[in-house]
């Protein structure tokens, strides 16, 4: 056990942590902005799948990673678009639809990388990047600023939707679309096109986190994300509908993982409670879940779709 | 219009994943999608249905069947003489189950279903079918009826074998394990490789890790991460997952070793050697005893000495001609008697 405290050991297991967290971070953050609106997203996972094999496609195509990050976004818009329609012009039951496009692109995902690539090819992914002298530090140069411009991406992507959010006019149009729709439709406020607005850009950044977990990987195959988006969903409450809070609960998720493997590593953790052990990451979620929902309220209109009139 | 649009919204949803997976999936849980290929036939073709737990693409567990399948085909005369389908990402065992039965009542000849999770179905299902053939893997219980036949693999004598090489080639004297859960197949690869790399050097330090999934890619990285964080310059493992984990070891330098498939594919600069699994050596052996009135009630195993484990070697790799010579004598070894891996203790 005391293998663990070694500072070496530490850094790993941290720096392990947080470049686990990254994809769930870009879902969960893009599902935050879509839930504050009052839109559930149960197709997350799918998304990604969509996404990351779009990545994947591209780069093994042209070998560009800018251009395969794009080809995401690309298709999670469209996704996006497609889950908002359902969504708010259609009116339909939000976690039944998203279950539904949970399917189409887990099925599609697999369909896409059987037909056009066949078996499991690696791919490069983006370089490591050492921040000049911040890098350099001990301990945190190594844990925060040696990672690659994905991994800053997601971390940088929370103060900036934190402020979009509670400062700017379109993040209180997101935020009163999702508390009290009636009062913010008589003010002027576009209720269809904010939730337009918001579940595009959350599955935007849906398909970025697939990419983001296949360039992390360097390979794609059928199912990549083993469920990664249903955690970033949940992550969501977790969070209290704050990009900080999803940031905090992505890292407790990402940490208790890569934790967990330290500790089976040097034998800490004897394999006769290895699967007990494996399921720390999720019991703790459900943990944190229960206490969330009782410190704070979900976003009033969350799940339900808005009508003039009543 | 709420009801219309909800109606809509599923028909759309399981049109969508129906013609994205080819089955009517009936499953009302978020499951994996199933999907079904089909090779076209003519006359009176031999025909064999596979149902497996991953993808037919996974380089691991499932690929080693379809492949040997796909061998099976060619050497028997092309798609007029066998007729090969199957039902892959067949994770939760209703749905296999249920595919099974649809084979059976098809009228294939052969149903083999790839994977030790789907005993109990076919424990239901077997005698349903007098007249059909199963094949059940990797176990060795048939369950004493005379329509079902089992098959495994002693993946414990290409684990030492790779085991041995790992201790010979790490400097640092720190090898790696990526396992999927302590059981069945993994569980023999992994227990041969820790003795053959122990026999090879007693005071070599093995990390053996369990991730608890056999799926889960991103946590196969990171456990690799952390091995290789605590030294380890050599790594293996087991199931679909450890491409994650062959991906970190190309890009540290790390070497690897394979099971189930050639995965040379993967990191053509560090993948060492594979253990593939030929599985054709016991489907010709089934076949023939269909075709000769025994439909099961025998069980087979495939090792070193009957050439249905072997060790591919990647070409890509410049191994030592020391270290070659070395891993030809544990194979030999192994097949004559004198070296002994770890065996199960009792048949699964």
């Amino acid at each position: 056990m005391s293998e663990f405290f070694k500072i070496a050991a530490l850094v790993t297991t941290a720096s392990t942590g947080i470049r686990y967290a990254t994809s769930y971070l870009y879902a969960a953050i893009g599902e935050t902005f879509g839930q504050r609106s009052g839109v559930l997203n149960l197709g997350v996972d799918g998304i990604m799948l969509l996404g990351a094999f779009g990545a994947y496609y591209t780069t093994r195509q042209t070998g560009n990673l800018w251009l395969a990050m794009l080809v995401a976004a690309v298709i999670g818009l469209i996704m996006g678009l497609a889950m908002a329609f359902v969504s708010v012009t259609l009116q339909a039951e939000q976690g039944i639809s998203g279950i539904g496009f949970y399917l189409f692109g887990l099925g599609m995902s697999d369909l896409l990388f059987q037909k056009l690539v066949g078996t499991p090819l690696p791919i490069p992914g983006f370089p490591q990047i050492r921040i000049p002298w911040l890098s350099e530090l001990p301990v945190v140069g190594q844990l925060l600023f040696s990672h690659s411009i994905i991994v800053y991406g997601a971390f940088l992507l929370v103060p900036i939707t934190t402020y979009v959010l509670n400062r700017t006019t379109i993040g209180l149009k997101i935020r009163s679309a999702g508390e009290n729709p009636a009062a913010a439709d008589t003010l002027g406020v576009s209720i269809a096109r904010v939730r337009y607005g918001t579940v595009m850009f959350g599955s935007m950044l849906a398909g970025i986190g697939g990419a983001a977990l296949t360039t992390e990987l360097r390979i794609f195959q059928s199912n990549l994300t083993a469920g990664q988006g249903f955690i970033a969903v949940a992550l969501v409450y977790f969070g209290a509908w704050r990009p900080v809070g999803v940031m905090y609960g992505a890292l407790l998720y990402g940490l208790v993982a890569s934790t967990v493997l330290q500790l089976k590593t040097l034998g800490v953790i004897p394999r006769s409670v290895s699967d007990l052990a494996t399921m720390l990451p999720a019991v703790i979620t459900i943990l944190a879940l229960v206490v969330a929902v009782q410190r704070e309220r979900q976003p009033a209109a969350l799940t339900k779709p808005y009508q003039r009139g009543g | 219009m709420k009801r219309l649009s909800v109606i809509l919204v599923l028909v759309f949803a399981l049109v969508a994943a129906a013609c994205a997976s080819g089955t009517s999936s009936t499953t009302t849980t978020a499951s994996t999608a199933t999907t079904e290929g089909t090779t076209q036939a003519a006359a009176e073709p031999f025909k064999i249905a596979m149902i497996a737990p991953s993808a037919i693409n996974d380089l691991a567990f499932t690929q080693s069947m379809y492949d040997a399948l796909l061998a099976i085909q060619t050497e028997m005369g092309g798609e007029s003489a066998v007729q090969i389908d199957y039902t892959d990402n067949a994770f939760v065992v209703d749905d296999a189950a249920a595919a099974v039965r649809d084979y059976a009542d098809q009228g294939y000849d052969l149903v083999i279903a790839h994977g030790s999770q789907y005993g109990s179905s076919l424990q239901e299902i077997a005698p349903d079918y007098p007249n059909t053939s199963f094949a059940w893997g990797t176990a060795g219980d048939t369950f004493g009826l005379s329509n079902v036949f089992a098959y495994e693999a002693a993946s414990e004598e290409g684990g030492y074998v790779e085991g041995v090489m790992a201790a010979a080639l790490s400097k640092s004297g720190v090898l790696g394990v990526i396992g999927p859960i302590e059981v069945g197949d993994a569980k023999r690869y992994v227990d041969g490789f820790v003795a053959g790399a122990t026999a090879q050097n007693p005071a070599i330090d093995i990390k053996v890790n369990y991730t608890g999934s056999f799926s889960d890619v991103a946590l196969a990285a990171a456990a690799a991460t952390t091995e290789i964080g605590q030294g380890a310059d050599v790594l293996t493992g087991s199931a679909q997952m450890v491409t994650g984990a062959v991906g970190v070891a190309q890009q540290d330098g790390v070497l690897w070793f394979g099971t189930q498939a050639d995965q040379a594919q993967l990191a053509p600069d560090i993948v060492v050697a594979s253990q593939v699994y030929e599985w054709q050596v016991v489907v010709d052996q089934i076949i023939s005893l269909i075709k000769g009135g025994t439909l099961g009630g025998q069980s087979f195993v495939i090792d070193l000495a009957n050439g249905g484990e072997t060790i591919a070697y990647n070409p890509g790799y410049s191994l030592s001609e020391d270290t070659k010579a070395l891993a030809e004598k544990t194979i030999a070894g192994i097949i004559d008697g004198s070296i002994e891996p770890p065996r199960p203790a009792a048949s699964s």
